[in-house]
């Protein structure tokens, strides 16, 4: 028999959800598939579109992986709309003239942004927010504005306003309603959320309702008029007043649509066509339609599922959610504005930091109804799974509200107590169960669980619930997680920290023949050096060193990608004397360096010859420079704002305390790259809070911020302690490295080590300020020993003659590599790009193959 | 073309280390992975970055077999074959080695 035609109208996130599904369970076998896409792209992910603005890429947002289409077989007609459905006869035109026939069919349309009728909403400065097109649309508008506003104080209105807020104009926020998110919020959830908008910088207008729009102001291209007589001049508008299902289509052909607009389904979202189903935003369900894409991925399985002929139902869907919107953590369950007739309701209202929590219970107090969560949403996944399990309230339903500073008594939801039926993931539908038996058959990471089950993979706010089962069902089965570092090791770096310094091993070969196998490799040998650097403080260029050290250690430079080092000597706390900054003006114009203040607050020179390094360093340590260290896992610096010697604002000498703990620390080998920032004062002009150790002046001494980062992934610092006197500041740091030298992963930043500390910042508290663990005197004389060890490897290197010999480029020539060309630009010089270079020996990839 | 060119005493090279060599106006890198003689020779230039690197990267051991990671983003190729493990469109050329009288020797 010969396969049957399945046709998919719409490639949204719905669309090709159903597609995957129906691949996934094997409906190629019967089926050939062709999909419409009106739009330019493939399927995309529109609830992250906002994100669109941080990285410009439609790729990072794409849900088709490359080539899944084409590998199954998939005809896709990319930009092109289909314009009519022909029911007796089982085609589709479409507008490039294209005809399709079809055996089933799938209404997968969406929904559209829905424009009140606003006089003058047509104008050029008038956008939705919608599609990626919307969005370039709005960034080029905004380049040229200075303010905007967005019509529509909801979930979409809210993110919207961010990205303008995001793209750097003055933004507006104006909602017809007396409050914000009404949907999801109740009354003083929505005040608060307001007040905490307001604090960063967003006007809110509620109780505002547009009559008109006109192209003219005297400060701003538009002004927007409002039916109570007030005026608002802005230069662009977005609307973000809401969406209408997309149900054209349906219409033209006659499918039965519901009352308040939608394609009427059945419970197996079949239309009023027996032949065509209708799933995602454009369906309507019991009068209903859904504005999320749950309940949509949710449809695509009833109907993948009853086209193969097995049972499914769809049963409506569950509308609470958590976001971050504006920075400001919401989250809404259930019955939110607690409706339910005789519901009784808890509330904790924090006015100082804008926290507001609310719990909707049943008259009996044993059901949870609803929450509304603003400014702390951590409760929110027990709180949902309370809410969709029914599960029984503690005694106190209060407690889960409560902050734990308050000294309720901790009732958290352990995973134990969720049925094997409770949802995990929403999005996917994955239920704890899934889980349970993706871990049984040997899926025992985050990742694999994620590619097995899909579960985690949409909005990504279940995966702390997902870990928690993952975790839970490993230590049932008995078994251990496994962080080894690689094939060589069976162990994770904190025990071959451990392992090394109990066992008082000296060298990669010892350790490799006691608790390893093989011969090491690209991963192990840098950490183990690394290790053996931070316990024992040896030189790193020794014999039995050498082979161990990455890139960078092993020349001591950093490599450059033309394979020429960069020479950074240290400048504690961003001091430098007019003569040592002479040296390095003479230095740099010797060997033609070039040369910049780099992002920590002292001079690189870049561009050295690797067989120059001893002789740059020799001049500069001769000047009394030593290394930075720019080239190590270490204490890079110590970055710091002028302070109270200097500065009219500051209360303590940040210099002062910047100089002395780089000094300190110096050389110490760490996990990662550390940096410190010191702040004279509460101005924070050093960013000391974006660092891995933040030090901000007080009145009274200073304060202790730990494993911010401001990196990839930018991280605020939490304060360990407050108002220390140097000495015990000193004393908490020295404990708090060595702390994060022996536990931590390779190459993990404080702020990621601090996310996986259980028990997080209060946890690291307990251990540092009052010693839980028992460890402090031991970690503050490993500290100890580290200080009192310190060498600077240049000034070891350059007094061994047998290590200076690897510096030349040739073991057997004086030539330098003639592939380091330059090419002059802004009065300095940088690597010759490839065309530029004079055609040498040079072997092309082309040539190779 | 079958000529063995001197390079440098074996005791020059550190275990586990590798060292640049010119060979008749070719930049080719020599990797020692242990105390024994056993010695790798092959082109010293990255093909991804088109730099001359190689003999600068750590020498480390994947499906039994030796390999040298570029310093530079750590691709890995192959000693023995110059085959790369991340893209099996490149590779870069090996040399025939051997350790007379203590002496490195390479033959382009």
């Amino acid at each position: 028999m010969s396969k049957q035609k399945l046709v998919i109208i719409g490639n949204g996130m719905v669309g090709h959800r159903f597609i995957e599904e129906f691949v996934d369970k094997g409906g190629l076998e019967h089926f050939d598939i062709v999909t419409f896409c009106e739009e330019p792209r493939v399927a995309y992910d529109r609830v992250h579109l906002s994100s669109y603005f941080s990285h410009h890429t439609a790729d990072e947002l794409s849900l088709v992986k490359e080539g899944y289409y084409q590998k199954h077989n998939i005809e896709v007609f990319v930009g092109e709309r289909a314009l009519t459905i022909n029911r007796a006869e089982k085609v589709i035109h479409s507008q490039t003239g294209r005809a399709i026939f079809y055996d089933k069919l799938i209404m997968a349309t969406g929904s559209y942004p829905w424009v009140p009728t606003i006089k003058g909403n047509e104008s050029k400065d008038c956008f939705v927010y919608r599609t990626i097109e919307d969005l370039n649309a709005i960034e080029s508008t905004a380049r040229r504005s200075k303010s905007g506003a967005v019509i529509g104080g909801g979930l979409l209105g809210l993110e919207a306003a961010g990205a303008l807020k995001a793209l750097g104009v003055e933004t507006h926020v104006i909602e017809f309603a007396p409050v914000l998110m009404a949907e999801q919020l109740d009354q003083q959830g929505g005040q608060i959320l307001r007040s905490k908008i307001e604090s960063i910088g967003v006007n809110v207008h509620t109780g505002k309702n547009t009559k008109e729009i006109v192209a003219s102001g005297e400060t701003a291209r538009n002004t927007m008029q409002f039916a109570d007589g007030s005026e608002l001049e802005v230069d662009f508008i977005v609307f973000s007043t809401g969406v209408r299902p997309q149900d054209k289509l349906a219409k033209q052909c006659g499918l039965a649509t519901a009352r308040r607009g939608g394609i009427s389904i059945d419970d197996q979202c079949v239309t009023s066509d027996p032949d065509i189903f209708a799933i995602g935003e454009c369906a309507s369900w019991n009068e209903k339609f859904f504005g999320l894409v749950a309940p949509g991925y949710s449809m695509a399985k009833v109907a993948v599922d009853t086209l193969l002929g097995n049972e499914n139902a769809f049963a409506g869907a569950d509308m609470s959610a958590k976001l971050k919107l504006l920075g400001v953590d919401v989250g809404s369950i259930g019955d939110a504005n607690g409706r339910t007739p005789n519901c009784k309701s808890y509330v904790y209202l924090d006015g100082n930091k804008s926290i507001y929590k609310r719990l909707i219970v049943s008259e009996d107090g044993k059901k949870l109804l609803g929450a509304v969560l603003v400014g702390d949403s951590s409760s929110y996944s027990d709180l949902l799974q309370y809410k969709l399990n029914d599960i029984e309230l503690p005694k106190h339903p209060d407690a889960l509200i409560l902050p734990s500073h308050s000294g309720a008594e901790k009732v958290g939801l352990g995973v134990d107590a969720l049925p094997e039926t409770a949802q995990v993931c929403s999005c996917f539908d994955v239920k704890k169960s899934d889980i349970s038996e993706a871990v049984a058959a040997g899926h025992t990471t985050i990742g694999a669980i994620k590619m097995e089950t899909k579960a985690g993979t949409g909005c990504g706010g279940c995966v702390p619930l997902i870990t928690q089962v993952l975790n839970a069902e490993l230590k049932k089965q008995g078994v251990e997680v496994k962080n080894h570092i690689c094939e060589h090791f069976e162990y994770s770096r904190q025990e071959l920290f451990h392992l090394i310094r109990i066992g008082g091993i000296k060298t990669f070969k010892e350790l490799l023949n006691k608790y390893g196998k093989g011969y090491g490799c690209e991963v192990c040998k840098p950490t183990v050096g690394s290790i053996l650097a931070s316990c024992w403080n040896d030189f790193v260029l020794t014999k039995d060193h050498n082979g161990l050290q990455d890139t960078n250690d092993i020349f001591l430079g950093n490599m450059q990608k033309d394979g020429t080092y960069s020479v950074i000597p240290r400048m504690a706390g961003g001091e430098v004397t007019p003569k040592g900054l002479a040296v390095v003006a003479k230095v740099a114009d010797q060997y033609a360096l070039y040369t910049k203040i780099t992002g920590a607050q002292r001079i690189g020179l870049f561009g050295a010859h690797k067989s120059d390094l001893p002789d740059i360093w020799q001049q500069l340590i001769d000047a009394g420079f030593e290394t930075g260290q720019a080239y190590a896992k270490a204490l890079r610096m110590v970055k710091t704002c002028v302070g109270s010697t200097w500065c009219r604002f500051g209360v303590q000498d940040s210099v002062g305390l910047g100089v002395e703990l780089e000094n300190r620390y110096k050389g110490l080998r760490t996990p990662h790259k550390i940096k410190f920032g010191v702040s004279g004062c509460t101005r924070e002009c050093a960013e000391a809070q974006g660092k891995d150790v933040g030090i901000i002046a007080t009145d009274s001494g200073w304060n202790l911020y730990v494993c911010g980062n401001g990196g990839m992934k930018p991280q605020h610092a939490s304060l360990l302690a407050a108002d220390l006197d140097k000495e015990t500041l000193v004393k908490y740091l020295d404990r708090f490295m060595m702390f994060y030298v022996r536990t931590a992963d390779k190459l993990m930043r404080t702020s990621v080590w601090l996310q996986n500390l259980e028990g997080g910042i209060e946890y690291l508290k307990d251990v540092i300020t009052s010693d839980k663990l028992g460890i402090n005197e031991q970690l503050e004389k490993e500290m100890a020993e580290a200080i009192n060890s310190f060498q600077c490897e240049w000034t070891t290197a350059l007094s061994d003659k047998e290590q200076l010999s690897r510096f030349s480029h040739f073991i057997n020539s004086d030539l330098q590599d003639d592939n380091v060309v330059f090419t002059p630009e802004r009065g300095q010089k940088r690597p010759a790009f490839i065309e530029e270079k004079a055609p040498t020996y040079n072997i092309t990839l082309e040539e190779m193959k | 073309m079958s000529k063995w060119n001197p390079v440098c005493a074996l005791d020059k090279v550190y275990p586990a280390t590798g060292v640049c060599a010119l060979i008749e106006g070719k930049q080719v890198a020599i990797f020692r992975p242990s105390e024994d003689e056993q010695i790798f020779a092959m082109d010293n230039m990255d093909p991804f970055a088109r730099s001359n690197v190689l003999s600068r990267g750590i020498i480390c051991e994947h499906k039994e077999q030796l390999w040298v990671a570029s310093p530079l983003k750590k691709q890995r190729f192959n000693l023995a074959d110059g085959s790369c493990l991340e893209n099996e469109d490149v590779s870069v050329a090996t040399y025939k080695t051997r350790v007379k009288e203590g002496n490195i020797e390479v033959q382009l």
